[in-house]
């Protein structure tokens, strides 16, 4: 479709009733009931049509059902698209290199320690043309972030970093400056849970363009570096030379932050997976290291990343700017495809699944063409390994920008054996507020077929435990901590934390270096939740009450996590830690369009 | 007597000029449908009228090929207007002479039966706007088919309705790129202005600086 709204032919109904108080506290919906005909269509979600015979009136027409798709037609890589390190031209500086093309960033902290060793790499975002999502579709133009040398039967490829083995990451922004249309061709590169500077953090006012410059910058580049220094936190407090190896992160994703146009530039598809190994997650099943886990390793260990896209009439991907609630997807794209057909040896294969937004939440199970449900081991949540793996487990539950590891083990399959990843987790219709029921059968959006032997025995293991837990502080020491108390809720057909708005410009907390202290994240139920992202550092969840009474913590939420839903009437309450780096971050709603709508703010570390 | 229509009785002078009529009448026909400059989507021609009693294209002569900023407000408003109006105020001055010029800047009427052109510009008046700011008022009809294609609307009826929690976004969109994004009205005059300099081409730098930087 070309067009989000249906207009009406006018029609004037002078005669509409008003009630008595109209004229004190003027109220548009009296004036509706004589005008509802000439409403533009709202593109009302299910749950809010006509509640009343006063707004059976309005006209509602709902953004049409993407065509419908032929499954199965395509395949994933058997082996997953890893990104090369390649020599940077011109090389990498401390200091923005403005003169050579880079953008104006603050300096890198930490440069002198790192940057000498540091891999050097380097991605594109570009527009590449002729992306096929589904052979039922057109080819057309997607936005990835690509290699030097692109690849182009995969979009965003995988970055394989290591603990101890700092990254340069330079990021060019190649995108069409004249683009026409949803999103906008200015990056800042987030690395979702990294711990870094915040020159390198992809901060929302630090976009770029060869020709624009956000706020926070001091002048336009077509390129920026980012150093990725690849140490654990606690890097000060241990004096160690890598920090605290159980604070160790595992699956993180880069995606664009714009300021303004984070939901629409992730729909056009700036996403990519990267991937942090360690001596215990070495990424190596066949590691001779005793401390080594030996967890299925490359090629087995697949990203699978899921993110909800609409296309119109036409076959083309849609997306309304100015529909205040975004716009939720009806198809899941997978890695780049619709309904597309992973092919897996005989053996075990970690799968990390991300929820890549921009709206919609899942519960992802794994089933036999019958739907009957396999169970798999979850070793790892928002990318953390958790201290021990939870055995046996049927489904996988994502809210935006959350992730889950788990194990899968095909070898229990005979070779030919389909399986279907589906999602059993429902939104009314259009409806990006919030998930609705868990509904069997699901959605089927991932075929896998157990199609061959692996080439050899199959060493990877899980073994019973996986990474330790830093202890919690006592009681009288949390006690003892600072409170931050943040209110996430609607405000003015927008959203809010604690009643204001962004300002990228002034912190609302400040926040000492080596800090630490208890967050408290709350949802005043007004009918939205809300996945929360802070930056920096990956919390812990200390309790969590709704409506007032305590709520146990799911399992495989007592590790640590860097996104926080908060629905209903609930608080939760987060440890988190401030350490080694200074500078800006931010805390905001990973539901995309909450927050391009204004629900984010930054705080500092000073 | 319903409101409604002693509302529109009560416009007075200041509408006559205009004709009650042209604002009873509402939308035109289906031919006040246009398509965009961008060629990607369509917009309610519909005719409004500026505080200055000039009748206006809501797509031909407000956005068409412009940069254009858009915000709800109504004179009686006491909860969030003046602060918003303030800002923007603010906005305005930091944009100098782009108003106008470079930057549209647009503030519709919530309650057009009561906000008349006359009352939009004691408006202006009261709030020290300048020139290129226009503020503007029209038929229901009108108004309701623009405040919902600029995404100006609560999916939930019951809080649409009530003028009091009105949207405090500010549309912020370049036609000719077929560019569209908001800022909100409460928050720093600056930072709604890197909004407007996000989607301005000329722009290279969205931050505001004083003028002897530029």
């Amino acid at each position: 479709m070309k067009s989000s709204f249906l207009v009406t032919p006018a029609e004037n109904q002078p005669g509409a009733s008003i009630d008595g108080d109209a004229a004190e506290q003027p109220s548009r919906r009296n004036f509706l009931k004589g005008s509802a005909a000439l409403m533009v269509a709202p593109l009302l979600p299910a749950s809010a049509k006509s509640r009343t015979s006063d707004e059976d009136a309005v006209a509602v027409a709902a953004v049409p059902a993407s065509p419908p798709t032929v499954p199965w037609q395509e395949f994933l890589p058997d082996v997953i698209g890893v990104l090369d390190a390649n020599p940077l031209d011109p090389s990498p500086t401390g200091t923005a290199n403005i003169a050579g093309g880079e953008a104006g960033r603050p300096s890198h902290q930490r440069w002198n320690e790192f940057a000498a060793r540091a891999e050097p790499y380097e991605l594109h975002a570009a527009q590449r043309e002729n992306w096929v999502f589904s052979p039922s579709y057109p080819a057309q133009p997607v936005w990835t972030y690509q290699a030097k040398e692109p690849d182009l039967s995969i979009l965003s490829p995988v970055v394989f970093a290591h603990y101890g083995h700092p990254v340069l990451c330079r990021i060019y922004n190649d995108l069409p400056a004249n683009h026409v249309g949803f999103g906008s061709p200015e990056i800042s590169t987030h690395l979702h849970n990294l711990h870094c500077g915040s020159e390198s953090d992809g901060f929302p006012g630090d976009y770029y363009s060869a020709t624009k410059a956000g706020p926070t910058l001091t002048s336009p580049g077509g390129f920026r570096d980012h150093l990725y220094s690849n140490i654990y936190a606690g890097y000060d407090e241990l004096q160690n030379g890598i920090g605290d190896y159980r604070e160790a992160l595992g699956t993180l994703f880069y995606h664009d932050h714009t300021t303004d146009f984070t939901a629409p530039n992730i729909v056009r598809g700036l996403v990519g997976f990267y991937c942090l190994f360690d001596e215990l997650d070495s990424g190596d099943e066949r590691d001779p290291n005793p401390s080594a886990l030996r967890l299925p390793s490359h090629p087995y260990d697949y990203p699978l990343s899921f993110s909800d896209r609409r296309f119109d009439a036409d076959g083309m991907l849609y997306y309304d700017q100015v529909n205040p609630d975004g716009v939720l997807g009806d198809k899941v794209v997978v890695n780049g495809k619709i309904e597309p057909v992973l092919r897996v040896a005989r053996r075990k294969y970690r799968l990390r699944l991300l929820n890549a937004g921009p709206s919609r939440f899942y519960q992802f199970y794994l089933v036999r063409p019958n739907n009957v449900i396999q169970p798999f081991t979850y070793i790892a949540n928002d990318g953390n390994l958790l201290e021990r793996p939870l055995l046996n487990q049927t489904f996988v539950r994502l809210g935006v920008a959350e992730r889950g590891d788990i194990v899968v083990d095909f070898s229990r399959y005979p070779r030919g054996t389909e399986l279907y990843l589906v999602n059993r987790l429902t939104h009314v219709a259009d409806d990006t507020r919030r998930p609705d029921r868990v509904v069997a059968p699901g959605v089927r959006v991932l075929k896998i077929v157990v199609d061959r032997e692996p080439p050899e025995q199959d060493l990877s293991q899980v073994p019973s435990f996986l990474r330790p837990l830093r202890p919690l502080p006592s009681t009288a020491e949390l006690a003892a901590l600072p409170v931050r108390r943040w209110v996430f809720e609607r405000r003015q057909n927008m959203w809010a934390i604690n009643g204001q708005f962004l300002d990228i410009n002034v912190p609302r907390a400040q926040i000492p270096l080596g800090g630490m202290e208890i967050w408290e994240l709350a949802s005043v139920d007004n009918g939205w939740d809300h996945p929360i992202h802070i930056h920096f550092e990956e919390g812990r969840i200390l309790s969590k009450t709704t409506d007032g009474r305590n709520v146990v913590i799911p399992a495989h939420e007592r590790g640590r996590k860097d996104v926080f839903v908060v629905n209903g009437r609930t608080t939760i309450r987060v440890l988190l830690r401030f350490r080694d780096y200074k500078g800006k971050y931010v805390m905001h709603c990973h539901n995309l369009i909450h927050e391009d709508h204004s629900m984010m703010l930054r705080w500092d570390i000073v | 007597m319903n409101t409604r229509r002693k509302l529109l009785a009560g416009m007075g002078v200041g509408v006559a000029a205009l004709g009650v009529a042209a604002l009873q009448r509402g939308s035109d026909a289906p031919q006040a449908i246009v398509r965009s400059s961008a060629g990607t989507k369509n917009f309610p021609n519909v005719t409004l009228y500026t505080h200055e009693g000039q009748p206006v294209k809501f797509y031909d002569d407000l956005i068409r090929g412009k940069l254009v900023t858009f915000n709800m407000m109504y004179a009686q408003c006491e909860r969030t207007c003046p602060v918003s109006t303030a800002n923007l105020r603010l906005v305005q001055k930091m944009l100098g002479e782009r108003v106008g010029r470079d930057v549209f800047m647009y503030s519709i009427s919530l309650q057009p039966e009561m906000d008349t052109p006359q009352r939009l510009r004691e408006y202006v008046a009261r709030h020290h706007i300048e020139p290129g700011w226009l503020f503007l008022t029209g038929a229901r009809a009108d108004i309701d088919l623009v405040r919902y294609r600029l995404g100006f609307y609560d999916p939930d009826p019951l809080v649409d309705f009530n003028d009091a929690n009105h949207t405090g976004m500010l549309r912020v969109g370049n036609d000719a790129l077929d560019r569209w994004t908001m800022a909100p009205t409460l928050t720093a005059p600056e930072q709604i202005l890197s909004t407007i300099n996000h989607v301005d081409m000329a722009m290279a730098h969205t931050a505001h600086r004083e003028p002897s930087v530029v």
